[in-house]
Formats: structure tokens, sequence, C-alpha cells
């Protein structure tokens, strides 16, 4: 069982990050490998190439409006995102996030209250989100247990398959 | 503390007595529907986790409409192994190719009461708050998981609600409303909340206008859009052949994000330019627009009563030289009434195009697609770049009437100007 707490190094964006950003419409039939490396391209050229397993990605207002291709949070998640923590989510980005198993946490100030390359804490259950940095403790919206339940096993299809204990 | 109309639906799907906005519940569904865009890869995956069957086969609803007639081989593959699906899982309710469109489907055929949580692989799932039902679009996986397990996990809505007082000019239509709404209040307005559409003014509102109204509430990002159950509702209900229904109402102490007061005897006929729904004026302040193209029919506006609005500009009128006016009925019942009536026959001599019962253009796909440079107006939901064809194409949205006015005007034109319109 994974856990509801998760350290490790930001990556920043702006508002309004949509899906067209984090699942180019060029690439939406591709496989995962291929479209994982032009996520937010068009942003921040090195994003894809240099995050590492475990980064957490902090944004501001309204992360993953547009579509709702469940590409877009299945790319982060194939690309190790531990975490992406927002000042608000758009409805359809949420709900195919923790279906896919990328946890997600709304949390007001956290855009202002990080920089590129600092270390982040977050405890979904607590709603918990500490600059390691700054030592600046925000208190996000701490995320339900059902939905903690389906991050923790990897996403709505993986709680399934172990719901049916296949 | 009162209860939105929201927070009771969620209420009752989750087994509790309340639920507040901002709350998050694992709910019970009531129905699940699924279109031929995503039902085969759903069944799929169904398998794939290794369950072989659904919560309740009753209460699944698979509609084949985006594809119709298959434009394509490879469109009529996917509806073979979506017709392999359903008898392999033995799903009664099965709508096939030329039944009609699936959220006129769901509510014709009865599939949708009031106080239900219905989910659907598609955003206009929202279309059955009109019928006071809590409707709303999810992605596959959800829909295998909740196909599976007859569960979803919800956050509970913040409601904004639309008081409206007063009553609508003649021409002037519910589309003309909720394009106002649009307009006024933009195209993220209701992000992530319910609508409520009430007052005695909603009340007055048909059927079919409600279903307009509630459709198009995800076009300012809505979860709900929602009318209250009542005497308008059972009768719908009743002539369906279903059983009539209770009232169900908001509670009066019920807490509002926001309440907006519209009163509807100021609305003009309202047009949304290229290319955002947010982009609204009214028809007479539109100028001079020309069109090469006009299309009636949608999950929006397919329905008699807009096939009748728009046979009622066009007749003893033709069609503009160089506009094609192509109409597309919501469902096979839709055209048979229309035919019966001799709509269609008005249409037809008018210089319409009859498509069949479906989606047709309305998302891009096939069946009357435009071209660089070409402009349509359509009584549909979407107009952004690239929805009907080409990225080079612009696309405007108005009411059934207004776009039987621009297809005789050869320009957008408000359908009270039948001096313009001339003929009759
Ligand atoms: S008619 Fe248009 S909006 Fe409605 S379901 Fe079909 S494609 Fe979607």
């Amino acid at each position: 069982m994974a856990s509801d707490v998760f350290g490790g190094r930001v990556w920043r964006f702006d508002h309004d990050i949509s899906t067209d950003l984090l699942s180019p419409g060029q690439y939406a039939v591709a496989p995962v490998e291929e479209r994982k490396l032009h996520v937010l391209e068009s942003v921040n050229p090195r994003f894809a190439s240099d995050v590492t397993p475990g980064d957490i990605l902090v944004a501001g207002r309204n992360f993953g409006c547009g579509s709702s291709r469940e590409t877009a949070p299945e790319n982060l998640k194939a690309l190790g995102v531990a975490c992406v923590a927002a000042e608000s989510l758009a409805r359809i980005f949420m709900r195919n996030a923790v279906a896919v198993g990328l946890p997600v946490i709304v949390c007001r100030g956290v855009h202002e209250s990080f920089a590129d390359g600092q270390q982040a804490e977050i405890d979904l259950s607590t709603g918990r989100v500490a600059n390691l940095d700054t030592g600046v403790e925000l208190r996000g919206d701490p995320l339900p247990e059902e939905m903690r339940d389906i991050l923790s096993a990897g996403g709505i299809l993986a709680k399934l398959r172990s719901q049916r204990g296949a | 503390m009162g209860m939105t109309l929201a927070e009771k639906i969620l209420a009752r799907a989750s087994g509790r007595d309340e639920v507040r906005a901002g709350e998050f519940v694992v709910a019970r569904i009531d129905r699940a529907m699924l279109h031929d865009v995503f039902a085969a890869g759903v069944f799929d995956l169904l398998l794939d986790v290794g369950v072989d069957g659904v919560f309740d086969p009753d209460r699944t609803i698979v509609v084949i409409d985006h594809f119709v007639p298959a434009p394509t081989a490879a469109a009529a593959a996917l509806h073979t192994r979506i017709r392999e699906h359903v008898a392999r899982l033995g799903l009664p309710w099965f709508y096939d190719a030329g039944d009609g469109i699936c959220h006129q489907i769901m509510p014709e055929q009865g599939h949708v009461r009031p106080r239900e949580l219905i989910v659907g692989t598609d955003s206009h799932s929202t279309t059955y708050g009109a019928l006071g039902a809590g409707g709303t679009g999810i992605g596959t996986s959800d829909m295998v998981y909740a196909l599976a397990t007859g569960k979803i996990w919800m956050r509970v809505p913040e409601t904004i609600r639309y008081e409206f007082s007063g009553q609508l000019e003649p021409a002037v239509t519910w589309k003309d409303v909720l394009l106002f709404i649009a307009g006024r209040f933009g195209a993220d307005s209701a992000q992530y909340k319910s609508m409520e559409f009430a007052g005695p003014g909603a009340a007055t509102a048909d059927m079919s206008s409600r279903l307009t109204m509630s459709n198009m509430a995800v076009e300012v990002g809505a979860k709900f859009g929602l009318f209250e159950a009542d005497e308008v509702t059972s009768a719908y209900l009743s002539r369906r052949g279903g059983e009539g229904c209770e009232p169900f109402g908001a509670d009066p102490d019920a807490v509002y994000e926001t309440v907006h007061e519209i009163n509807l005897s100021d609305l003009a006929p309202q047009v949304a330019l290229p290319s955002e729904i947010d982009k609204v004026t009214s028809v007479t302040d539109a100028g001079h627009v020309a069109i090469n193209q006009a299309f009636i029919g949608s999950c929006t506006n397919g329905r008699i009563e807009d096939l009748r609005a728009a046979a009622a500009v066009l007749q003893g009128r033709k069609v503009a030289p160089n506009v094609r006016l192509l109409v597309a009925p919501a469902s096979r019942e839709v055209m048979q009434e229309a035919m019966a009536e001799g709509v269609i026959g008005t249409l037809v001599e008018a210089g319409a195009t009859m498509l069949a019962a479906g989606c047709g253009p309305c998302f891009g796909g096939h069946g009357g697609l435009l071209g660089p440079g070409e402009r349509c107006i359509g009584a549909h939901n979407r107009n952004f770049i690239g929805r009907m064809g080409s990225a080079e194409a612009e696309i405007m949205l108005g009411s059934p009437a207004t776009v039987a006015a621009s297809a005789v005007a050869g320009r957008v034109a408000d359908p009270r100007d039948l001096e313009v319109l001339g003929g009759e």
C-alpha cells in the first residue's frame, strides 16, 4: 500500500494549464512512452526530460482545464510525478487523475509559496503542504478516504482488480 | 438547513439523510449510458479486469448515435464490436444506428426519472437534469468501475441558482436564454457547479426547452443542470408510458453559492459568434454575417418542437441559393412525428436535406462538414474551432428558428424579421 505522504522536488507551473499542454493533440493516440516525452513541452521544454520519479508538480488555478482526455493525468503518472498540488483543478481532470492513480490536492496559496527546485512535503490525508526550504506550511483540502483508497490501489481499475481478488 | 437539488440527489444516492456542498460521497448510480465512441473500449476494459457482467443490465443503456450511418469501415467495425458485447452481456436496452441520439433516447424511452443519479460516457449527460435527475459525464476508467460495481465517487457540487421571472416573447426560445447566460456570465461560470434553473419563469418551460437548457449546462462547465420536477415533468413521464412523479424541489432554505435573477421578458434571439460559447450577442446586433451552411439537429435542438419551429419559418419560403440546410432529427420517433405532421415535407420543399436520426455533423465526424473559409450557423451546442470539419471554418449557434431564418436570408437573421425573409 502506497502512503498518503509524498516528499519531492518541485516543478512550478502557472494558471490554466490545459489538457492540450499536458497531452498535446498530435500525440493523442501515440503510445504512452512517446506521449509522455511531450508533456508541457510548450511551457517548459526541460520538464519531460528532466523530471525524475517522485517529483511534485505545483500549479496555479484551473489546472487540467479543457477536454476530458484521460491521457493528461496518465502522462504525468508515466513520468513519475508523485503528486499535483494546485490552487484549483478542473473537474474532469480531478476525476480522471484519481481514476488513473495520480495523487492530486487542491491547496490555496500553493502557487505563491513554491519556486522551482524547492522540496515539498504533502500529506493527502491531513491536507498539509509544506515547503521544506522555506518552512512555510499550508493547509490544503484533505483528500477523502474513498479517493485515497483508489490512489493507493494505483487507480480505479487497479482497485477493481484487487477487489475482485484478481 | 435545507438542501439544493444536487445535494438531495447525492444524499439519496449515497444513502445519507443529508450531504453538503464540498463533501465527497460514494454514490450508487441509478443508470449508466454508453455511446458508440466509448462503449466498445469500456466493455473491452471490463473484460480485461475480469468482469463478465454489469451492475444491472436493465439500467445499462447503449446507443449507437455518433457514427450513423457508419461513415467508414473502421466505424462499422467498431459498431460490430459493440453489438457483440451487448449480446454477450445480455443488455436489453440497446439502441442501434438510426434510433436516435443518446440524450434524446434516454428521456424519450423512459430511462430518466427525477432524483436519479445517471452517468454517461458523454459530457452532455447533464441533459437528464431537465427531469430533475443528476446526469453527468465521466471518463472511461470511471465508467468501467461504475458498470462493475454500480458505484461512483463524487464531490457534492456548490449550486448556482438562476431565478427566472417574466415570459419569453414569441420567437425567443430557451436556447436563447442559455446562450444569454453563457454570454453574460462566461464559459467557465459554472465550472464544477450545479446549475439550478428555477423561479416562476422556469415553470413555464416545456420539457423540450428544459432538455435544451440542461443539455447545454455543460457548456459553462456545470456538473449538473437541474430543473425541479413538477406537473410538466409528471405529464411528460406519463406521456412516455411511465408513471407520473411526485414534485421534487430544492428546500426553501437551501444554501446557494450565487443567485442570478433573469427576466425572460427582456430577452431577444441570441447568437454565439465564432468561436467561443460566450461570444454572444443578440441576432439584431450581429450585423451582416453571410453563411454557407445551416444545421438543425443534435441533442440540444433536434426535437419535434425544434423541427416545427423551423418549419414555421420555412413554410412557403426557400433556402437561399448557395446555402445548404441540413436537418437531423434527434430520434426515429421525432422523424416519424415530423413525417406524420407534414413538417418534413415543409422542410424538404423549402430546400432542406434530411439526415439520419443521430448526431450528424455536430461533432465534426461526418455528415455535412465545413470546408476552409466556410461559415455555418447551427442549432447545436459547440462552436469551437474545428468542431464541424475544417479548422478554418467558422461556427455560430442559435435557436432552430434563428437558424431557419438565416438559411432563408443567406446570412444571420432574426426569425421575427419576416419582411426581410419575404415570401408567404
Ligand atoms: S448530438 Fe452532438 S453534442 Fe449531442 S451527443 Fe451527439 S455529438 Fe454529442
